[in-house]
C-alpha cells in the first residue's frame, strides 16, 4: 500500500495559512489605499477645476444669515459660519435632550401599561407601539409640522392657558424666567442640596448595612432638593422673576417663544422613540424570572421593596443598553428636522452654510465628526454600565 | 337495596365562565382597574368615533372636487392622483411596465420555492435584476427610454428598498466575515467601516453621496441622482447588516467551526456549506428588522431631491387645483408604509415563533 506523502507546513508559500493571511491582508490593504489615492487624486483636481477654495479658513467668515432659534448671541450682520456651527450644534443637543426626557417618560408608561393585567390598557398600548413604530419617522415630522401644527390659529386666536401659556401657530409661548442679581444663590443652593442628598444616601446605606434600620431616603431627598433652593429664593428677596408673553398687535412679546418646527420635531421623535423604549422596558421588566417576585412576595417583602430592589436591578440590566442605544437613534433621527427648516446641525451647516460656501469636503466631515463623536461617547458610556451591572460572580 | 345513580355534573358557578367573568377578570378586578378600564374606555370614545367619522363615514369616495360637501376627507384626491402616488411622473402609457415588473417579482419569489434546479435559481438571481431594470429602464428592444428623474412614487420607494437590501446583502456578509476573521488588518478596515457608518445618521451619508462621490471620480463620469442615492444607502445598510449577521455568526457554536475545519473544508467551503447557512437562519427576523428600518429610511431620498411617495404628498399639493390636500395625502401614504412595515414585522414575529418551537 502507497499512501501520498502527507501535505507539510510550507511546502509553497500559497498552501500555508499563515503566509495566505499576510498576503490576503496586503491585497486588501493595496486596494483600500488605491482607491483612497484615486479617490483623493480626482477630488484635488475637481476641487482646482472648479476653483473651490480649500481648508477651514472659511469658518472666520461672516455668515449674513439669520436663524430663527439661537441659544448663543448670535446676529446676522457680524456672526461667523463657526458661530454658526456652533449654534447648530446646541440646537441638536437641545432636542436631543429634550427628545430623549420626553421619550423615556412616554416609553416608561406605555412599557409599563403593556404590561398591565387590564385587558384594554394592555391592548390600548400595543396599539400605539405598533402604530407608531411602523411609521417612517420622516413622515411623522412632516405630518406634525405640515398638518397639526400648520392648522393651528393665528397668535390673536391662540389657545391660552392661564393667560400665561399660549399655542398658535408662531410656536409655544411660556413665561421666561428672568434672572436677578442673586439668583445665583439658588443654584448654589441647590448643588448643596444634592451634594447633601449624595452624603445622606451615603450615610444611609452605612447604618442600613450595620444596624439594619431603614431610613426614608427617597422623602427626605425630595423635600431637601425641593426646600433648599426655595428657602433660599425667598431668603434672596426672590431674584427671579417670569415675563409673561402679552399680545400686542398682531404677535406676542416677550415670554419663550418654542418655534413650531422645535414643537413638530420634539413631537415627533419623541412619540417615535418611546414605541421602542416601551418594548425595551417590556422586555427588560418579562425578562426577570416569575420565581424571583414569588420568592420575594414569600418572604414578606412589601411591594415597593420587591419592585426596587427585586425587579428593577434585574430589569435594568436588560433594559439599559437598548434604550441608550434608542437615545443616540434619537439624536441621530434629529438630523431630519432639516426637512422641515428647524436650525440645527444639518440643516444649517449641511445644509444653508454649504450652500453659500461650497465647501463639501470640510463642512460634510465636520458634521459626520460630531455624529461620531457624539455615538463614541454614548458607547463608552455604554461599556462603563455594562460593565458596572455586570453579574458579579463571587 | 338502594342502587345508586350517577349525578348529574353540575355546572360550573356563572361567576366563573362567560363573557362576564372575562370582564371581571380582566377589565374590573379591582377599583384601581375599573378606573383605568374607565378611562381607557373614555379614550377610545372621544378618539374613534371622530375618526371613524372622518376616515369612513363623512368621506368623500368619488365624484369631482366641487360635489364635496361633506366634512371627512377628501378620498377623491388620492383617486384623482392615485397614478403620481404610485408611478411619480412615469408615462401614463407605459405604466404597464412597472406593473409588469411586479407581476414578474411576485411570480419569481413565489415559484422560488419550487424550482429545484441550483443553476436554474442562479440564473434567475442574475437574470431577474437585468430583465426588472430594462423593462422600467428602457432603451433596449425598443422599449422607450424613461429617464430615472421621471420615477417616483410608490415604484420609487419600493425600488430604492429592493435594491438596498439586494445590494447590501452580499457587502454585509463579508464586512460581517471579515470582522470576525483572524486577519488584524482585514478585521480593523471592517470594524473602521461598519463603526462610521453606524455612527453617523443616513442623511449625512446621503449628502456625501450626493455632494461628494462626484467629487472622488473623474469629470468625465456622471452619476445619476437615483444612483448616487442607491450608493449611499447601499453603504449604510452594509453596515447594519453586517452587524445583524454577525450576531447570527457568534450565536453558532465553535464545535460547528471546528467540525467543518476536521472535514477538511477550507474557509470559504466550511462558510458557504455549514456556517453561513445556520447563522442566516438564525438571523432572519432580525433581518426582516433591518429591512423594516430600511423600509421607512428609503423617505430620506426625498431630502435630496428624489419623488418617492412621501414626496409626492408635497407635489401632488403644488397643483393649483388640488390645494390644500395634504392632510389626506399625508394619511394615504401614512396607510401605506404602515401595511408593509407590520406585515414584515408580523412575518419576522411568526418566523420567530416557528424558531422557537424547535426546541
Amino acid at each position: 500500500m502507497k499512501n501520498k506523502p502527507l501535505p507539510t507546513d510550507g511546502q509553497g508559500i500559497l498552501n500555508n495559512p499563515k503566509y495566505r493571511a499576510i498576503i490576503f491582508q496586503v491585497i486588501a490593504l493595496a486596494l483600500v489605499v488605491f482607491f483612497a489615492i484615486y479617490f483623493a487624486h480626482n477630488m484635488f483636481a475637481n476641487i482646482e477645476s472648479r476653483g473651490i477654495t480649500t481648508g477651514f479658513s472659511f469658518l472666520d467668515n461672516t455668515a449674513g444669515f439669520g436663524i430663527s432659534q439661537t441659544l448663543i448671541p448670535y446676529d446676522d450682520g457680524t456672526s461667523t459660519f463657526l458661530d454658526v456651527f456652533i449654534v447648530g450644534l446646541l440646537n441638536t443637543l437641545l432636542v436631543s435632550i429634550l427628545g430623549i426626557i420626553f421619550a423615556s417618560i412616554i416609553g416608561l408608561l406605555i412599557g409599563v401599561a403593556r404590561l398591565s393585567t387590564n385587558f384594554l390598557v394592555s391592548k390600548l398600548a400595543l396599539i400605539y407601539i405598533e402604530t407608531f413604530r411602523n411609521i417612517p419617522i420622516l413622515l411623522q415630522i412632516l405630518f406634525w409640522y405640515n398638518v397639526v401644527l400648520a392648522a393651528l390659529p393665528g397668535p390673536r386666536q391662540s389657545f391660552a392657558y392661564l393667560d400665561s401659556i399660549f399655542l398658535n401657530n408662531r410656536g409655544l409661548l411660556l413665561p421666561e424666567p428672568i434672572f436677578e442679581s442673586g439668583s445665583m444663590s439658588i443654584l448654589i443652593a441647590f448643588i448643596l442640596a444634592v451634594a447633601g442628598v449624595i452624603y445622606l444616601t451615603r450615610w444611609a446605606r452605612k447604618r442600613h448595612h450595620d444596624t439594619g434600620q431603614e431610613f426614608p431616603i427617597f422623602k427626605v431627598s425630595i423635600a431637601l432638593l425641593i426646600l433648599a433652593p426655595t428657602l433660599v429664593y425667598f431668603i434672596a428677596g426672590q431674584p427671579v422673576s417670569a415675563e409673561y408673553p402679552v399680545l400686542k398687535g398682531f404677535n406676542f412679546r416677550g415670554g419663550l417663544t418654542i418655534i413650531p418646527e422645535l414643537l413638530a420635531l420634539l413631537f415627533a421623535l419623541s412619540i417615535y422613540t418611546a414605541t421602542y423604549i416601551a418594548e425595551a422596558v417590556r422586555a427588560g421588566i418579562e425578562a426577570v424570572p416569575k420565581g424571583q417576585k414569588e420568592a420575594a412576595k414569600a418572604l414578606g417583602l412589601s411591594d415597593y421593596v420587591i419592585l426596587t430592589k427585586v425587579i428593577l436591578p434585574q430589569a435594568l440590566r436588560v433594559i439599559i443598553p437598548p434604550v441608550i442605544n434608542q437615545f443616540l437613534n434619537l439624536t441621530k433621527n434629529s438630523s431630519l428636522a432639516t426637512a422641515i427648516g428647524y436650525p440645527e446641525l444639518v440643516t444649517l451647516f449641511s445644509g444653508t452654510t454649504l450652500n453659500q460656501v461650497g465647501q463639501a469636503i470640510e463642512i460634510i466631515l465636520m458634521t459626520m465628526a460630531v455624529y461620531l463623536v457624539i455615538s463614541i461617547v454614548i458607547s463608552i458610556l455604554l461599556n462603563w454600565i455594562n460593565a458596572k451591572m455586570e453579574i458579579k460572580g463571587r | 337495596m338502594a342502587t345508586y345513580t350517577m349525578k348529574e355534573a353540575k355546572p360550573a358557578p356563572s361567576t366563573n365562565k362567560g363573557v362576564i367573568f372575562w370582564l371581571r377578570e380582566n377589565l374590573f378586578p379591582d377599583v384601581k382597574n375599573t378606573l383605568l378600564t374607565l378611562a381607557g374606555l373614555y379614550f377610545l370614545y372621544t378618539i374613534l368615533p371622530p375618526l371613524l367619522n372622518w376616515m369612513i363615514f363623512d368621506a368623500t369616495w368619488s365624484g369631482s372636487k366641487e360635489d364635496i360637501v361633506n366634512s371627512g376627507a377628501r378620498w377623491i384626491f388620492i383617486v384623482e392622483k392615485f397614478d403620481q402616488f404610485i408611478y411619480g411622473f412615469y408615462p401614463e402609457a407605459l405604466h404597464w411596465r412597472p406593473n409588469l415588473v411586479a407581476i414578474i417579482c411576485i411570480l419569481f419569489v413565489f415559484s422560488f420555492k419550487y424550482i429545484k434546479s441550483i443553476k436554474v435559481k442562479i440564473a434567475g438571481i442574475i437574470l431577474f435584476p437585468i430583465v426588472c431594470y430594462i423593462l422600467i429602464s428602457g432603451g433596449v428592444f425598443g422599449l422607450e427610454t424613461v429617464p430615472t428623474e421621471k420615477w417616483g412614487g410608490l415604484m420609487l420607494t419600493i425600488l430604492v428598498a429592493a435594491v438596498g437590501i439586494v445590494a447590501s446583502f452580499p457587502i454585509g456578509i463579508v464586512l460581517a466575515l471579515g470582522r470576525q476573521s483572524d486577519m488584524p488588518i482585514l478585521r480593523t478596515l471592517c470594524i473602521g467601516f461598519i463603526e462610521f457608518v453606524r455612527g453617523v445618521p443616513l442623511i449625512t451619508i446621503l449628502f456625501m453621496a450626493s455632494v461628494l462621490l462626484p467629487l472622488f471620480f473623474h469629470d468625465g463620469i456622471e452619476f445619476d441622482k437615483l444612483l448616487r442615492a442607491l450608493i449611499g444607502i447601499t453603504l449604510f445598510q452594509a453596515a447594519y447588516i453586517a452587524e445583524v449577521i454577525r450576531g447570527g455568526l457568534q450565536a453558532i457554536p465553535k464545535g460547528q467551526y471546528e467540525a467543518s475545519e476536521a472535514l477538511g473544508l477550507s474557509y470559504w467551503q466550511g462558510m458557504i456549506l455549514i456556517i453561513l447557512p445556520q447563522a442566516l437562519k438564525i438571523s432572519i427576523p432580525n433581518l426582516v428588522g433591518s429591512f423594516i428600518s430600511l423600509f421607512k429610511d428609503t423617505t430620506l431620498v426625498l431630502i435630496i431631491g428624489l419623488f418617492d411617495i412621501l414626496a409626492m404628498v408635497t407635489l401632488t399639493n403644488s397643483d393649483t387645483n388640488w390645494l390644500g390636500f395634504e392632510v389626506e395625502g399625508y394619511v394615504f401614504v401614512t396607510i401605506i408604509y404602515w401595511v408593509f412595515c407590520f406585515s414584515m414585522s408580523q412575518y419576522s414575529k411568526s418566523i420567530e415563533r416557528k424558531f422557537n418551537t424547535e426546541h
